[in-house]
């Protein structure tokens, strides 16, 4: 049969969050609220050095004063900020035991995951560096990244083994008062990964890191910081899935990258949170700050597949500091029933020659509302700054919203700046064609999705361009009108 | 092969198709033919599964099975190809990734394992010769920027791709410049068999020429007024369809 409107509906309705499921860990959780004192303990836990706690205060400082910000196109319920624990970490956590040491349950959900680490060291030549609620619970290909001098492991290890890296770069992209969530985090973060990369070097191998929200209740702060020096290359990926929860769960990452003189940043995402059931209820609250700076000769792409949360609000940005630097983002952001999504990119040209490339695709279905927001700002020196965008935004059925709001600000007469965006909508005539040729609809849909994808889906890595792929057919299996 | 019967077909509430009568035997090639507005397009349609058009009386089918419970992608599994007057435009989507797609669906519905990318190579340079298409052709986005020719031999790409029992070619010949009315025309000859049926639907007598039809009917008015042999064509082309219309209305 043919689907009708109605039909489509329903079995839209009734798709269930795939991982929704729940792994009991023990668990060592801090009370709910945020203090000082809670601030303290943080660091205290995690056997950070003074001048961290001290940093960590200073932000706690500044996000007392600061408001949430109301203008990004998204409507929810603000967070009781006190009613949130602010630290949680799997108890049987050592950062000494190797894989055959990690807790079989856990393994087991990564395995339901499809992300089983055995695999993913044997198959694909990927060091795995697993943060499971907070803490680092396994590291592997942490040998042969040395060999190069290539330092990748949680940020809580580099304070510590590193603190003369750590204590150069934190903050020096994002600084703590950047924002309300970026102030926040910084006072709370409780781990995330740490990457760098020696002058020279070329990352033989994909990093990657998995994160997951875990406990009820809790919400979770990833910082991460990468740092490539001086001609070096390194290829990031980050890829989440959560379990199924009933309450709003917030999560507020901060990402750092820096890429020196003549060093080229990859970094990639794939975003599956739990993105609320059909009727709007829990689901992730994902509040990201990921910023770039690029300086002379330096390129940083990022490239993202965004399809969980209930709420996101996300915009990987490019400092274009040196003459020369290259900024790329690539997104593709799924909405659907009444997820929403506020995301985009802003590009500085600040250097000489710089360019930005930013492609976006949005694909709204249900009664989602999906926006594009994107500033390029190119400043007065900048000579020769020259930027391409493109919004594509793709809706299914007559509920949804896509939104395009693109910020442009040239002080550079030399400037060359370009902006296409397109909307269309998935036709029936599109769907009874492929059927027609024995295709069914969910087959249909996700082939039109992913050829309306493509341009970003081939700027992933192999194997994650067939998980982001997986992952848009799930998110909008049944989503035609 | 294909058998209908007393087949009347609504669209919003509309009746179009009025109780048609038609059956098409392995090896045959039928034309039909008919005025704007007769019903032709809404014949093949129905005929493919689209759930625009709601069947109210009689039935069709297909080698002996009643298609009224079959889904269009099912019908296609069992050998059912339109080729569509107007071929939708699906960006980003390849012609070779489309025709793999359609395959290894169809061959997956008959518990039959993905077709080795070897054999599937082998069978695009094959069909893509047959056609006179150009294998750069084949990487561009399915219809998007295709000219109204290349759209047409596109469908008959698939058509050869896909070795459908029964080809339904709507309009196949619209839009066609007489060189790739030929070669399309030799396409369609050289796939067609004892074991398949082809049914054309057609305006005019041009692309009878090359495609000969064993039968002719004549639909009006959601009716086949008329059926003779390859001649009724050439009566058609020289008189019109008003006879035809006068001569039923009495």
């Amino acid at each position: 049969m043919a689907y009708t409107e109605e039909e489509l509906k329903k079995e839209l309705e009734t798709k269930e969050y795939e991982y929704g499921f729940y792994t009991d860990i023990e668990s060592e959780t801090f009370p709910n609220g945020l203090n000082e004192e809670i601030v303290i303990a943080i660091s205290k836990k995690k056997g950070e050095p003074e001048w961290m706690t001290l940093w960590r205060l200073e932000a706690f400082k500044y996000w007392k004063e600061m408001e949430e910000p109301e203008w990004a196109n998204v409507h929810y319920e603000k967070p009781d900020f006190q009613a949130i624990s602010y630290y949680s970490a799997p108890k049987k956590a050592d950062p000494n035991k190797t894989l055959d040491d990690v807790d079989p349950e856990l393994l087991e959900m990564y395995k339901k995951l499809g992300i089983s680490v055995d695999e993913q060291k044997k198959l694909q030549n990927v060091a795995v560096d697993i943060v499971m609620d907070s803490v680092s619970v396994a590291t592997t290909f942490k040998k042969t990244l040395a060999e190069k001098g290539i330092i990748f492991c949680s940020i809580s290890e580099a304070i510590k083994d590193h603190p003369e890296l750590v204590k150069k770069y934190i903050g020096s992209v994002v600084p703590q008062r950047d924002n309300f969530y970026a102030a926040l985090n910084s006072a709370v973060f409780s781990d995330g990964s740490f990457c760098y990369i020696p002058k020279g070097v070329r990352c033989p191998m994909e990093l990657s890191t998995y994160f997951r929200i875990n406990q009820a209740g809790t919400g979770q702060f990833e910082r991460t910081l990468v740092i490539a020096d001086e001609d070096s290359y390194v290829s990031y990926l980050e890829g989440c899935t959560a379990p199924s929860r009933d309450e709003n769960q917030l999560h507020a990452a901060v990402v750092e990258l820096v890429a020196l003189d003549g060093a080229e940043i990859k970094y990639s995402t794939v975003q599956n949170w739990f993105p609320g059931n059909k009727d709007g209820k829990g689901g992730v609250f994902n509040f990201v700050t990921k910023r770039a700076i690029c300086e002379k000769n330096a390129k940083v792409s990022w490239t993202q597949v965004e399809t969980g949360s209930a709420v996101t609000w996300k915009y990987p940005s490019c400092i274009l500091k040196g003459d020369n630097s290259i900024g790329e983002f690539y997104s593709i952001a799924v909405t659907n029933n009444y997820q929403q999504a506020d995301t985009g990119t802003k590009m500085v040209h600040i250097g000489k020659n710089t360019k930005s490339t930013i492609i976006s695709k949005g694909i709204s279905a249900g009664k989602s509302q999906n926006s594009y927001r994107g500033l390029v700002q190119v400043n007065s020196r900048a000579d020769g700054a020259r930027n391409f965008s493109q919004c594509d935004s793709l809706l299914m059925g007559n509920e949804c919203g896509a939104h395009t709001f693109p910020y442009i600000e040239a002080k550079n007469k030399s400037a060359m700046i370009e902006h296409e965006a397109t909307t269309s909508k998935i036709g029936e005539d599109q769907i009874f064609y492929c059927n027609q040729r024995g295709i069914d609809t969910e087959k249909a849909i996700a082939l039109i999705v992913n050829g309306f994808s493509k341009e970003v889906l081939n700027k992933l890595p192999m194997e994650f361009a067939v998980e982001a792929q997986k992952l848009l057919e799930i998110s909008l299996e049944g989503s035609v009108g | 092969m294909l058998k209908i019967n007393d087949l009347h077909a609504n669209v919003d509430d509309k009746e179009i198709l009025k109780g048609i009568n038609l059956e098409v035997k392995a090896g045959e090639v039928h034309a039909i033919m008919g005025p704007n507005g007769s019903g032709k397009s809404t014949l093949a349609s129905v005929i493919a599964g689209n759930e625009n058009f709601e069947v109210t009386q009689g039935s069709i089918e297909l080698s002996g099975e009643d298609l009224e419970d079959v889904s269009p992608e099912e019908r296609a599994h069992k050998g059912v190809f339109l080729s569509f007057q107007y071929p939708v435009e699906i960006p980003g989507v390849s012609v070779t990734n489309f025709m793999k797609t359609a395959i290894n669906e169809s061959r997956k519905a008959k518990g039959l394992e993905d077709m080795p990318a070897k054999d599937m190579l082998k069978l695009i340079r094959e069909k893509s010769e047959l056609l006179e298409i150009d294998r750069k052709f084949l990487s561009r986005s399915l219809n998007e920027g295709f000219s109204g020719g290349e759209k047409k031999r596109n469908e008959i790409f698939q058509m050869a791709m896909l070795e459908p029992k029964v080809a339904i070619l709507d309009e196949t010949d619209s839009g066609l410049d007489i060189d790739a009315l030929r070669i399309v025309a030799s396409g369609v000859n050289k796939l067609k068999s004892k074991d398949n049926a082809v049914i054309l639907i057609t305006h005019y007598q041009r692309l009878l020429e090359y495609i000969v039809p064993d039968y002719v009917h004549v639909l009006h008015n959601g009716k086949i007024v008329k059926s003779g042999g390859k001649e009724l064509a050439l009566e058609l082309e020289e008189k019109g369809y008003d006879w035809l219309k006068q001569e039923t209305a009495v």
